[in-house]
This record gives C-alpha cells, structure tokens and sequence, in this order.
C-alpha cells in the first residue's frame, strides 16, 4: 500500500484534535503526553482508528515508546509497509 | 536529575484527589468486623468495595480450616515449590480444582495477579501473538509484556474485531493466543463468550479466560461465565483467582492441554516465588466446597446486587453496565468522583475510587462490589449515602454557579 508518511501525520492530527484542549498547532514534532496530556490508554484506543483506515494491526509493544506524533507516524507507516 | 522525576505526573493528579480530603488509595480500616463491615477513622463503616462475593471471608469452616492447617503444617512453607517441594495441600487443591472445573490439569499461584502473569509468560514467547481486549486487567497486560510476545490489542468485547485482527496476522506462523476476561472488574460488563470460541475456532487460535471476578457468581454451580453460557469446554485455559468469591488469596489456571504441566518448568512467577501457606490453602479448599453446597449463596448475590443497581438507577445515577455484582456509578470526572467518594466514607461507605488511566474510555467511577453477606440494612445504608452525596454535588454546582 502506497501511502505517504505525511498522510500518515496528518491523520493522526485529526484524530488528536479532539483532545486538543488547549487548541494548540498540532504539527509532528507535538508532545503526546507533555504537549495534549494523553495517557497511554487514550493513545492505544486512538491508534485502533488509524489501524482500520490501513487495514493493519500495530502491536502495542511498539507504542510504549512513542512520545511525538512524528514517532506514532512512523511506527504506523512501518508496520504499513511491513503488510 | 532524580530517580522519581519521572513519576512527577502520578504525584500532580494523587496531590489534586488527595486535598479533596482522605487518601483514596490508602485507606486504612482500624479493625475488620465482618465480611460488609469495618472500622475506618473510628466510624463503623460499610464495605462496598471488596470483591468478598460471596461473603465467605469470615465463615467458620474455611477459619477453623486455617486453625487447623497452621497447627498441622506451620505458618508458611519458606519457598517454592520447585525448590522446597509441594505440600500435600497444594496437590489436593489444585485436584480439587480440576475436578470443580472439570479440566484435567490445574496449576496454583501465589496470587491472582501472578496467576495471570505466569499463565501468559508461561504460554508464550516472542514466536508468539497475543490478542488481548483492549479492557483487560494490568495483571494481562504485565503477563503479556514479561512474556515478550507480539500484543495485539482489540475493542473491548467485540469479536468481530478479534475476528478482523486475527485475519490480518493470519500470514503469519506464529501461535495465537486470545485473552479476555469474564467479568471486567472496572465497568462490570462481561462478553459474549460463545462469539469469542467461534473466532478462536475459525482461526485455529487458542482461547484464555480470566474468571477472576465471575468465578463463584456465574453459571449454575458457579463455574463461572464459561460454564453459563455452556462453553466451558471450548476454553483451553481458565484463570482465576481466590482473593474474590473463595475470599482469601492465590490464583489458578486450568487446561486440558496435554503439555499443559510443562508450564511448572517455564512459568517463572510459579517457580520463583514462595508457594501458598498452608492455611490459606486449607481455607480456598474450605470455600471451594461451600461454594459448590451453597448455591444460595449466589441467589443472594445477584438479588443483592439488583437491590443495589435498582435503589441507585432510581436515585438518578448512571450505572456502566447491566445489573451484575460489579455496579460501577459514572461520575462527571476525577474531581466530582473523588469528591463523592470521601463524601461516601464520611458517611460511612466505602467504595472503589477508580480513575484515568486506571479506567477505560477516561471515565471516572464509584466502582461498588456486592456481597452475598450484605444485609437489607447494609444496602439501604449504601443507597442513603448516595442519596445524600448527590444532593452535595447539587448544592456543589448550584454554589459554583450562582443558582
């Protein structure tokens, strides 16, 4: 599946949108936790909508270590081209 | 830099609910007077948060049991089995068991916590994948992270979504193993687990239940959800634990897989930990049978509880879940349910104060647990208490907003 990392960044973005409080610019280099105070189970429930768009499944083993959006993007398109 | 820094966060939200008034998460109760009732800052306090089911935590058979077993076989066997060997208790309860469930193996754990934790590790590897539902216990999602398999993780209690995810791993080789719970301890909702067999089934995955909460409250002889919904045995392992309906501490899990004992050699938190003591062994083999004579015992649960979700439902607070003897109350947010559960305790109710990221879904709960051992008077007293904090959070916001 040919999808951009970009693609990827910008849909996080709206799918983060409404836990943007503070309404904030959400570009890639954005904060999960210090930036849109999310917690981890509000992250793993977030990526399930990302994983139905590109048909994958992202193992949670992979997350545990995202802090920025950039890091989410890329996780996701990795697993993308992993198919 | 400090080691703690890191935690700076737990510290701002525990510092937020702690200036509401008690610690929510460090109540002490002065003295135990009974399986519903203890003694907390000085005041006789009900209890509506243990998860003591079936109230058989001070029954006279399982305590003289426990007399009986520490004069017999000492206070405690200073190690594990693997190292000091099985005591006879520790056999008989585990044949028991398997003989309860009607599965051929059954191995015990030290806690329920580890019970969960040395199945998984056990179980699986980094050559396998488990899907777990996205509500599962802390004690599944440890199991899974120290077993250092591939975590998949799916909506809560929706198959088609297992079903969905299972298909998009199924290039792969390796072993599948489904986790799910009978009875999810924070919301109070359970699944339909005839759905979860068929998916497991259809992708030649193996199926795991936790019946930590639904052992002794589900199923005709209180098997638990598998055996109500007749699929006990389509289950390759039941967890469960004795710290709820068998109310005294440990956990098992039990199979018919024919290599299932292996596990005895590759599950570190059952080879690595001191076994059960003798008494509280004598004590879950005491509650086990009284479990199976006393099916009243369960009648008075689900009727206890329906006393309870109906007295709270007509008070005006919503209930997460059906009628069931986990009754979870939603609150507003963190602020409103702390602010509700000290009110509870003030006057004299304790409940489970559970919050982000504690919960599913962000929601903050009065998470209450029935007990067969609750009086009328305990669940008139529980619905009075209610009663009287929403009508403090009433005044609360008719203050806050100048009405």
């Amino acid at each position: 599946m040919g999808v951009e990392p970009q693609e990827v960044v910008k849909l996080i973005c709206t799918l983060l949108e409404p836990f943007n409080g503070d309404s904030i610019e959400l570009n890639k280099l954005t904060d999960l936790t210090t930036d849109l105070h999310i917690d981890s189970v509000a992250i793993m429930d977030l990526l399930m909508a990302v994983e139905d768009t590109y048909d994958i499944s992202i193992p949670i083993n992979r997350v545990s270590d995202t802090r920025t959006i950039e890091d989410l993007a890329i996780v996701v398109h990795e697993t993308i081209k992993a198919g | 830099m400090d080691l703690f820094d890191k935690f700076q966060f737990v510290s701002d939200v525990s510092d937020q609910i702690f200036k509401l008034g008690h610690n929510p998460f460090g109540v002490c109760m002065d003295r135990i007077l009974s399986p519903t009732r203890a003694e907390i800052n000085g005041q006789e306090t009900i209890l509506a948060g243990t998860n003591n089911y079936l109230g058989l935590t001070f029954d006279p058979e399982c305590l003289d049991a426990a007399r009986a077993a520490i004069g017999a076989d000492g206070s405690g066997t200073t190690g594990s089995r693997i190292a000091n060997g099985t005591f006879a208790g520790h056999r008989d309860l585990e044949l028991a068991l398997a003989d309860y469930l009607g599965f051929k193996s059954v191995m015990v754990f030290t806690t329920g916590y580890q019970a969960n934790l040395g199945a998984i590790s056990g179980l699986a590897n980094s050559k396998d994948t488990v899907f777990i539902d996205a509500d599962c216990h802390a004690s599944i999602y440890d199991g899974c992270v120290m077993s250092g398999a591939t975590v998949i993780r799916f909506r809560h209690n929706d198959a088609e979504d297992l079903d969905k995810r299972l298909r998009r791993a199924g290039g792969d080789d390796s072993n599948k193993l489904v986790i799910v719970e009978g009875l999810y301890s924070m919301l109070g909702d359970r699944p339909v687990l005839a759905d979860f067999v068929r998916v497991k089934a259809k992708h030649n995955a193996y199926l795991m239940v936790d019946e930590a909460h639904s052992l002794g409250v589900y199923g005709p002889n209180g098997r638990g959800l598998a055996e109500e919904e007749g699929v006990l045995k389509d289950i390759d392992f039941v967890v469960g634990t004795f710290s709820k309906s068998l109310g005294a501490i440990g956990g098992f899990c039990a199979s018919n897989h024919p290599k299932f004992d292996l596990m005895r050699l590759t599950s570190h938190p059952y080879m690595y930990t001191a076994s059960l003591s003798p008494s509280n062994v004598a004590s879950v083999l005491t509650a086990l049978r009284l479990m199976q004579e006393r099916p009243e015992l369960r009648a008075q649960l689900q009727q206890n509880s329906r006393t309870l979700y109906d007295g709270l439902t007509e008070l005006g607070f919503t209930i997460c879940a059906d009628n069931g003897p986990i009754i979870a109350v939603k609150t507003t947010g963190p602020e409103e349910a702390a602010f509700m559960w000290n009110k509870l305790l003030d006057y004299g109710v304790y409940v489970n104060l559970a919050i982000p990221p504690g919960t599913p879904n962000g929601i903050s709960l009065l998470r209450c647990s029935m007990s067969a051992a609750h009086s009328e008077d305990d669940i008139k007293g529980i619905c009075a208490a209610f009663k009287k904090v929403g009508h403090d959070v009433s005044q609360t916001q008719a203050a806050e907003t100048g009405a």
